[in-house]
């Protein structure tokens, strides 16, 4: 997550869902929060009852919109344009918190004098020189530094290349008529939101964002929520109870999955995985590049020594680099999209799907079937026969089965109550859930079937005198159980080889490589990341997590205690250090008392001269605001005592952003790759010019706007079923409750094509055609932008043919395109062309007997009068 | 079993005895408990049908069948002998003026917005667990009872399948199950509640529209509710059936409504058919009467 990442210093959310029910006004944009997280929508709801605004932005009138105090209607991809009209508006009215932004933001700081914006070359920054890519070497995207080598600031913001007014400058287009135009927005909904959010922002109060994959799949993605960082800290609601920016997660342990990089290019922790170059050849060169002198990450290679530590155990040592050379190098983009374009092209042998399905889910899943269809080997490790296991029998697109080489192995794997392990939530918190019951039948757990991969390949090489099989030969890799488990009923689980996942987040947590505990008679745990060491006495799976298990009887994932507060520190445990709401230095003001009553978090207690109050501080204890660093300070002494974004070298709030994003210093408009509009703001700029745009047969994009292909397409979820449905589409009581594929369309769209709410309509985009059920109604509306009329329609991406209830999947229409950044595609915004009636070729058949009575067996060992209501034949 | 063949006759007698007598006997009833119901805010529901599908869950309900209504996002349709709860939704938006042609348009005009583009209700129904239930009126056969939670329970087992309740009911609560042919309907999950649990459709919600709870706290609550709502301009709250009105007791599963109930699906007005049925049955006793006497004239005067 870059995008927060590069404006705050942490790539997760800044906040926790509890906590918006401070919130005074929550801008939800992005993010159909009541629908996809309706657990975590009580929050906002309390806010409202609490006379807090609600204010939802997004293509469709949602279940949320039907919650919220104010809906404005956009067309899809056209929010950073909606963000910088806010930010123009916030800028040109003077409604910033000018305390906050003065010391808390890079606002001061000059920027090199080569530096040429966005206003000056007509959409683009300087250093796109060779037409791809902006050359880090003539950018000039830097601080201006002085004779001392420290970046030159002008405290007044009045220096013509100070932050603040470069960005009054990039942002000087965004007025709310133009941004109304681009949008499809009355100019005075732009204000009304800019003026609620200023309104509810400053010493007294504060505002919160809420977004979700309605701001990430797009392909500027990570620069829509850069702006959003922008916003935020202009109206200086970072860090304090009630603001903040939440990320809403999209499954269950997403965010542990991003902390643990299951991500190509990221080592646990967000260490950059390294790279085949120069700069990452050795273990030294390394850290010089991905780590920073100043600032928390100059702790760098404390994490990189234990992570391979914990990894190499006793082979790990300082003359051999700690293994570093065992890592392997990125030397192209390895990201799923990239590999699924790789796999259709035949250049893939093999496949492991673990709980994913890119038949159904993926974008442009006809190129993603094409991919399945050219492999060797596919393993799919999943609950059900989902769309990735069985599209060689059941695809309607498909071809016939004889024609299909790949041999699909389908390993049944067990559900949430039948395994141990943790799930780290939207908000960062690792919570830990026991075992309840052994898995049906072979079904294993996802970590027994890796667990026992790892051990049979370590066998497999354990003989082997080649070099490069000795990472696989030294893998720390020992997590038996020392006795078997025991199951809430008393008896012990008679799953063999299962791992104890309690030993592989003792792991995560870290250990002293040579000290033992003698209570426990092992390595003792570290208490927390700042234990760490670079010379090799520790070992960490992963240093952000580092505190969790701080000894072996003590897994703080565990804890269940309810407090009356809504911080609730003994409810599970947040990385960093159980801290709930990062850069929470920030609500304090620069001498370290709260910025007011209502809002107090953390302040300096002079006294006791240390930082207090109810969350976990986010800044050196005992650091008083006072402190000012020497202009030659390394690591955290660079820090001064007012700077409260510690992850950050300079240790404020970036509002523009040297480094760390390929795509420009500061966001700006482009139109998706795919629309029927020209961009407004840059006319010779349309789209952002470092999207990838996997071009081929296989993924034709309509690039330019076209008459045939007119109207925006955007994907959505219902609150009935999950992603493609691998687990919703399986289930009676769901299907009945969302049935089928359905478009949702405004009733103009309906009347011009002539059809019918309730009948069939065809969509077609350059991809491929689905038919969907009409669902015609006054929740989307036509917008009028640049004097025409623009039509939209809403796909729920919920369908596909494996499963008791089936239709056409929305993904068969969205395309591989790749954010610059992260690889991310752009299924939230595209061009389509809608038609009544019904595609041509096969119809989708589901491929389970509907399960009409959910189960018709007795509960066992219950008397009659105990068994469930609804079991009719109950007394028989 | 161990007895002689002696023994097992006077079983024999005793249960066929019992038999015949079981329907003539009364059991004594639970000691009445503090009355419970439900609460329903319409005005927090996000409309996310975790309350149907705790419902089915816990009660082991089937599925209905996948058929998609195009009903806004309601597949579910009416309550039924197997959907105990079910999610309505009521869309109220507007048109915005805009010419069907997509040709050129005027320059955007100026002037306020409204906030929002209209509304879109969203209300968790139930069986209402009348005061006084006049499905529990209609029944003959005693299968419907109020129990010591005061709430109203249907046991299926001894439902002969007449449907009279299914007439009685002004709230189309209760259906005939096809396969059973025996009356179905929310227990206001009784299991749960004598094992002290939250009925599964207010433990499952999300945003606490739906309440469970002693009714008389419930109803202090949603009073309390309304007035907040009152005095943040949203004048149309009201309580639904809160009180009893002259035809009709109150419930104790009541809603917080801000619009008609009839936008709703609910009755304006809900008439227990009981209050009518003296002059019901004295008006058609008199009808019988009347046309026995006329026949016997005629025959008398023909005779």
């Amino acid at each position: 997550m870059p995008g927060l990442g590069t404006s705050l210093g942490r790539g997760a959310a800044t906040t926790y869902q509890q906590d918006l029910s401070n919130s005074d006004c929550i801008l939800i944009m992005g993010s159909n929060m009541a629908e996809a997280h309706p657990v975590g929508f009580r929050w906002p709801l309390q806010a409202k009852q609490n006379c807090g605004k609600l204010i939802h932005v997004d293509p469709r009138f949602t279940r949320t919109s039907a919650l919220c105090d104010v809906f404005i209607g956009i067309r899809a991809g056209t929010d950073i344009a909606f963000l910088g009209g806010l930010i123009h508006y916030v800028l040109e009215n003077n409604l910033w918190f000018s305390e906050y932004v003065k010391h808390y933001t890079n606002a001061a700081t000059i920027i090199d004098e080569q530096y040429a914006d966005t206003e000056d070359l007509d959409g683009l920054f300087s250093g796109f020189d060779d037409g791809t890519n902006y050359d880090p070497g003539t950018r000039h995207w830097n601080y201006q530094e002085g004779d001392d080598h420290q970046p030159l600031r002008d405290p007044s913001l009045q220096h013509e290349r100070c932050v603040f007014q470069i960005l009054k400058r990039h942002f000087a287009r965004y007025t709310p008529d133009t941004v109304a135009e681009i949008c499809g927005c009355k100019p005075e909904q732009i204000i009304r939101v800019a003026t609620l959010l200023a309104e509810n922002s400053g010493r007294e109060r504060t505002s919160a964002l809420v977004y979700a994959l309605g701001w990430t799949q797009h392909s500027t993605g990570v620069q829509i929520i850069r702006a959003a960082g922008i916003l935020q800290l202009l109206l200086g609601n970072i860090g304090r109870p009630g603001g903040g920016i939440m990320a809403m997660r999209g499954h269950s342990t997403i965010q542990g999955s991003t902390d643990l990089a299951t991500l190509y290019d990221l080592l646990p922790g967000y260490l950059p995985q390294p790279v085949a170059c120069d700069e990452h050849e050795t273990l030294d060169r390394y850290v010089e590049h991905a780590g920073q002198s100043t600032g928390f990450w100059s702790n760098f290679r404390k994490y990189i020594v234990s992570l391979l530590k914990a990894w190499y155990g006793e082979t790990a040592q300082v003359d051999n680099d700690f293994c570093f050379d065992w890592l392997p190098r990125i030397d192209d983009n390895y990201s799923q999209m990239a590999c699924f374009e790789r796999m259709s092209r035949g250049e893939l042998e093999g496949y492991f799907l673990f709980g994913q399905n890119p038949a159904g889910g993926g974008p442009n899943a006809e190129l993603h079937r094409a991919g399945l269809r050219n492999l060797d080997w596919l393993v799919v490790v999943d609950w059900f026969e989902i769309e990735s296991a069985v599209f060689w029998k059941d695809d309607p697109h498909g071809p016939p089965a004889e024609e299909i080489k790949t041999e699909v192995f389908l390993l049944p794997t067990a559900a949430a109550p039948e395994k141990s392990g943790s799930l780290t939530n939207t908000q960062r918190v690792i919570q830990w859930h026991d075992q309840a019951l052994d898995p049906a039948g072979d079904s294993r757990s996802d970590a027994w079937i890796i667990y026992n991969l790892g051990k049979r390949l370590k066998e497999l090489y354990a003989d082997s005198d080649l070099l490069r099989d000795s990472p696989i030969q030294n893998l720390t890799w020992d997590y038996d159980f020392a006795q078997p488990p025991q199951l809430p009923d008393g008896s012990l689980s008679q799953v063999e080889g299962e791992p104890d996942l309690e030993k592989v987040l003792q792991e995560i947590n870290g250990y002293y490589v040579r000290e033992i505990d003698p209570v426990h008679r092992q390595a003792r745990q570290l208490q927390g990341f700042a234990e760490l060491t670079d010379d090799g006495n520790t070992a960490c799976g992963c240093w952000i997590y580092s505190g969790v298990f701080p000894s072996p009887d003590r897994n703080r994932a565990k804890d269940r205690q309810r407090r009356r507060d809504s911080i609730e520190a003994e409810w599970g445990y947040a990385w960093p250090a159980n801290r709930r709401i990062l850069y929470n230095r920030a609500s304090a003001d620069p001498e370290g008392k709260p910025w007011s009553e209502r809002k107090q978090l953390i302040w300096w207690d002079e006294e006791a001269r240390s930082w207090t109050g109810y969350d976990v501080p986010d800044f050196e204890l005992h650091k008083p605001p006072e402190y000012r660093a020497a202009a030659d300070a390394q690591g955290m002494d660079a820090i001064n005592g007012d700077h409260p974004f510690i992850m950050k070298p300079d240790g404020v709030g970036w509002l523009f952003a040297p480094t760390m994003l390929k795509d420009g210093p500061l966001p700006t408009h482009y139109e998706p790759i795919e629309s029927p509009v020209a961009n407004l703001l840059y006319p010779d700029q349309p789209i952002n010019p470092l999207t990838q745009k996997f071009a081929g047969p296989l993924n034709p994009l309509a690039e330019e706007p076209t008459e045939a292909y007119p109207i925006v397409a955007t994907t959505f979820r219902l609150t009935e079923h999950f992603l493609s449905g691998p687990m919703s589409r399986f289930n009676s009581w769901l299907n009945e409750l969302q049935p089928e594929m359905f478009a949702e369309l405004s009733h103009q769209l309906a009347a011009e094509r002539q059809i019918k709410h309730g009948d069939w309509l065809v969509i077609e985009t350059p991809r491929g055609a689905i038919e969907a059920r009409a669902m015609v109604t006054h929740r989307l509306q036509p917008l009028k932008i640049q004097g025409r009329i623009i039509h939209s329609i809403g796909l729920p991406f919920h369908w596909s043919f494996a499963g008791e209830a089936v239709g056409d999947s929305a993904n068969l229409l969205t395309a591989l395109i790749g954010e610059p950044n992260v690889s991310i595609h752009e299924s939230k915004a595209f061009v389509c062309q809608v038609r009544s009636g019904r595609r041509a070729g096969r119809t989708t058949q589901p491929t389970q007997p509907t399960a009409a009575w959910p189960t018709s067996q007795r509960v066992p060992n219950t008397p009659d009068a105990a068994q469930p209501e609804g079991r009719f034949d109950h007394d028989r | 079993m161990t007895g002689s063949a002696h023994n097992d006759s006077q079983t024999d007698r005793t249960n066929w005895l019992e038999r015949i007598l079981a329907p003539f006997q009364r059991g004594t009833p639970p000691a009445p408990r503090t009355a419970t119901g439900f609460y329903t805010d319409t005005t927090v529901c996000i409309g996310c049908k975790a309350c149907e599908v705790a419902c089915k869950q816990w009660n082991q309900l089937p599925s209905d069948g996948f058929e998609w209504t195009g009903k806004s996002y309601d597949n579910t349709g009416e309550l039924s002998a197997t959907s105990w709860r079910h999610v309505k939704f009521v869309e109220q938006l507007v048109d915005t003026e805009l010419p069907q042609d997509t040709a050129i348009v005027e320059p955007l005009e100026a002037g306020t917005v409204p906030d929002l583009p209209g509304r879109w209700l969203m209300m968790s129904d139930v069986c209402k667990h009348c005061a006084t239930a006049p499905c529990e009126q209609a029944c003959p056969t005693g299968s419907l009872l109020q129990n010591e939670f005061e709430n109203i329970y249907l046991q299926s087992d001894i439902c002969n399948g007449c449907s009279y309740c299914i007439a009685a009911c002004p709230f189309g609560v209760i259906t005939r199950a096809t396969f059973d042919g025996h009356a179905h309907k929310c227990t206001l999950c009784y299991d749960r509640q004598r094992d002290d649990l939250t009925p599964a459709c207010a433990k499952a919600c999300p945003t606490e529209s739906i309440q469970f709870g002693p009714i008389d706290e419930l109803r202090e609550r949603a009073r309390e509710r309304v007035s907040e709502l009152q005095s943040l301009g949203i004048n149309d709250a009201y309580l639904y059936s809160d009180e009893a009105s002259e035809k009709y007791s109150q419930l104790n599963s009541f809603y917080l409504l801000i619009d008609e109930p009839s936008a709703y699906g609910l009755p304006d007005n809900p008439v227990n058919p009981w209050l009518f049925m003296k002059g019901d049955y004295l008006r058609s006793g008199l009808t019988g009467f009347i046309a026995i006497a006329m026949l016997l004239i005629i025959l008398w005067l023909g005779g």
